[in-house]
């Protein structure tokens, strides 16, 4: 598969990733190393709170966005990173056994003013469970390097 | 933490700071950012960061860790006192965060979040919304990431 580079996203383009299988184990990891709260650690603690069930931290599920778009198009591609994020959106909770795809809208794209060599992306990442929900929105921009003119497309 | 009603706007909490070894952030890399310039000392080089640099997500979830921390040592003082502890959480969401500079191999990024709106919740009678900002400053007084977010905070029950 040829490299994506700025040139290769559309404003209006649709895809999607995934799709992953979030378990019960790896939601209670990455609680225990990086958000050590009850709501993510333990179901008889969660279930007290307003999450009402064991649920990943919403660190993680943006941490699992950044897998699935990476492993879907990201590390084929001119990635420069990104200067931050716009909105994240925790709307539903992620709970053990979900399985998640990750849907990318290109919002809008615009050369970089200052480097010529770099094209800004604007996308909005959804994620999805299995019943089409919307647990997590999440807007973005991304920095991308341009296809140089000698390179083959 | 205290309750919703004993926080005022402009309270800010030293959340604490965080060292990022080459180890923890090849690690997290492999885990969720696998991009070659947050993997591999080389790649790092040639790329447009000049080094080997953390995913902004570890810059992020760092600070989570040193908050659920920090937060922890607040209940235990204040049980240890026999006063009570609010309950805090789940968050909605952030926004305007922004990676200012990147964080290299051995930086130290010292975390602190102030309030900056409060107000109460709509859906849930017992719980005001809290806005925090954060701010991540290196070791050179430079910012290396900020961000506004915003989580339930339990009200004053005698309220």
């Amino acid at each position: 598969m040829p490299k994506l580079h700025w040139e290769d996203f559309q404003k209006g383009a649709v895809a999607v990733y995934g799709p992953r299988l979030v378990t019960r184990e790896e939601i209670v990891a990455f609680a225990a190393e990086f958000d050590p709260q009850p709501m993510h650690l333990d179901e008889a603690a969660a279930s007290a709170t307003m999450l009402g069930g064991l649920a990943a931290s919403g660190w993680h599920v943006c941490c699992l966005i950044m897998r699935v778009i990476a492993d879907g198009f990201i590390v084929n591609s001119s990635s420069m990173g990104g200067p931050g994020i716009d909105e994240v959106r925790w709307l539903k909770p992620l709970r053990p056994g979900t399985r998640i795809r990750v849907r990318a809208t290109v919002l809008d794209t615009r050369p970089s003013a200052s480097r010529p060599q770099m094209g800004l992306v604007k996308f909005l990442f959804e994620v999805i469970d299995d019943a089409d929900s919307t647990l997590t929105t999440l807007s973005t921009t991304l920095m991308f390097g341009r296809r140089p003119a000698e390179a083959p497309a | 933490m205290k309750y919703f009603e004993d926080v005022r706007v402009g309270d800010t909490f030293p959340v604490g700071s965080h060292t990022f070894t080459a180890a923890d952030i090849k690690g997290f890399a492999a885990r969720f950012d696998p991009q070659l310039f947050h993997l591999d000392e080389e790649a790092g080089a040639r790329s447009h960061f000049g080094a080997l640099c953390a995913s902004g997500w570890h810059t992020a979830v760092a600070w989570m860790r040193l908050m659920v921390d920090y937060r922890r040592r607040l209940a235990e003082a204040a049980r240890s006192r026999g006063e009570p502890v609010a309950g805090i959480g789940p968050a909605l969401g952030f926004r305007e965060l922004k990676w200012l500079n990147p964080v290299y191999v051995d930086d130290t990024v010292n975390y602190a979040s102030e309030v900056i709106e409060t107000r109460l919740s709509n859906s849930r009678p017992g719980f005001g919304l809290m806005s925090f900002r954060t701010t991540g400053i290196n070791q050179n007084g430079d910012a290396v990431i900020s961000f506004i977010s915003t989580t339930f905070v339990e009200r004053r029950p005698d309220i």
